[in-house]
């Protein structure tokens, strides 16, 4: 399989998952958040439910020389813990808590909800922008 | 199954659910020795960032992802999202998450289910961090009346 076929797929699962767990809905993930209404502790299970099959993954993936459809591994080696880390997780969480939206479920969402989800994702790409050029 | 203490809890979907998700981060990780993050595609398909995944790769994941959870939704075994707030509050919450994102080196999936199951030490802060301003930012909203119930 080629490499794009292979992120396609990746892609289609990742959504499948979100929209099985329940994380697709912005007031599901907010209602996690919302320590004081009815708490609602999904979202724990479904970080739960993702380490497992990733925990195996990384102790296969530490015997292995290459990916299965790639040249070599291109994984994060930063181990930096800085301000920049902390600042834009914390501005990160401020946004999560607002719209109870991410990027994965915001994406998931494009197709079902249109308008609402559009609009987030733009502003979403928007603020990346913002990043970039600041940064620069 | 339900959880007597939390009705609107639902843990079995969301296991499954979750299972999935990481599923598909093996699926990247084995398959193409890459993080399954959803941000950083993201900006890469858009061209945002010059780094990362190649262009076709970030693309075909970031077009698969809707795809899946449409379908799911549609076979009628998804729920139907509802949004809450404004339009306000969603383009000043996609502000912060992507530049958030972006200046923090990821979101939910890179560094909460991919950084987390590597014990990366990075995003255990990262997403200690994003979890701790997410149950905030709610607390403030509902002590405010921005939220009912």
């Amino acid at each position: 399989m080629k490499a794009p076929t292979i992120s396609f797929l990746s892609g289609l699962v990742f959504g499948a998952g979100l929209a099985v767990s329940g994380m697709a809905d912005p007031a599901r993930v907010r209602a996690f958040l919302d320590l004081f209404g009815t708490w609602d502790p999904t979202l724990a299970f479904v970080m739960a439910g993702a380490m497992v099959p990733m925990a195996v993954a990384w102790l296969i993936q530490r015997r292995m020389t290459k990916p299965m459809a790639c040249e070599a591994f291109d994984l994060p080696g930063t181990r930096v813990i800085d301000g920049k880390l902390v600042a834009g997780a914390a501005l990160f969480g401020v946004g999560w808590g607002i719209a109870g939206l991410c990027p994965g479920p915001a994406l998931a969402d494009i197709v079902i909800v249109p308008f609402e989800a559009g609009i987030f994702v733009l502003a979403m790409l928007a603020g990346m922008i913002v990043h970039r050029i600041t940064t620069q | 199954m339900m959880l007597p203490a939390f009705p609107d809890a639902a843990p079995v979907a969301g296991l499954a659910g979750g299972f999935l998700i990481g599923l598909a981060a093996v699926i990247m990780l084995l398959g193409l020795g890459r993080i399954a993050g959803v941000s950083g595609m993201l900006a890469r398909a858009s061209g945002i960032a010059d780094t990362g995944a190649p262009r076709s790769v970030a693309l075909a994941f970031v077009v698969g992802l809707p795809l899946g959870a449409t379908l799911v939704t549609l076979s009628s075994s998804g729920v139907e999202p509802r949004f809450t707030g404004s339009i306000a509050q969603l383009v000043i919450a996609g502000l912060l998450v992507g530049f958030g994102t972006r200046l923090g080196s990821g979101c939910t999936s890179g560094h909460g289910v991919c950084g987390l199951s590597r014990l990366s030490r990075r995003s255990m802060v990262a997403t200690l961090t994003f979890m701790t301003s997410g149950f905030a930012t709610v607390g403030l909203m509902h002590a405010f009346g921005f939220i009912n119930g």
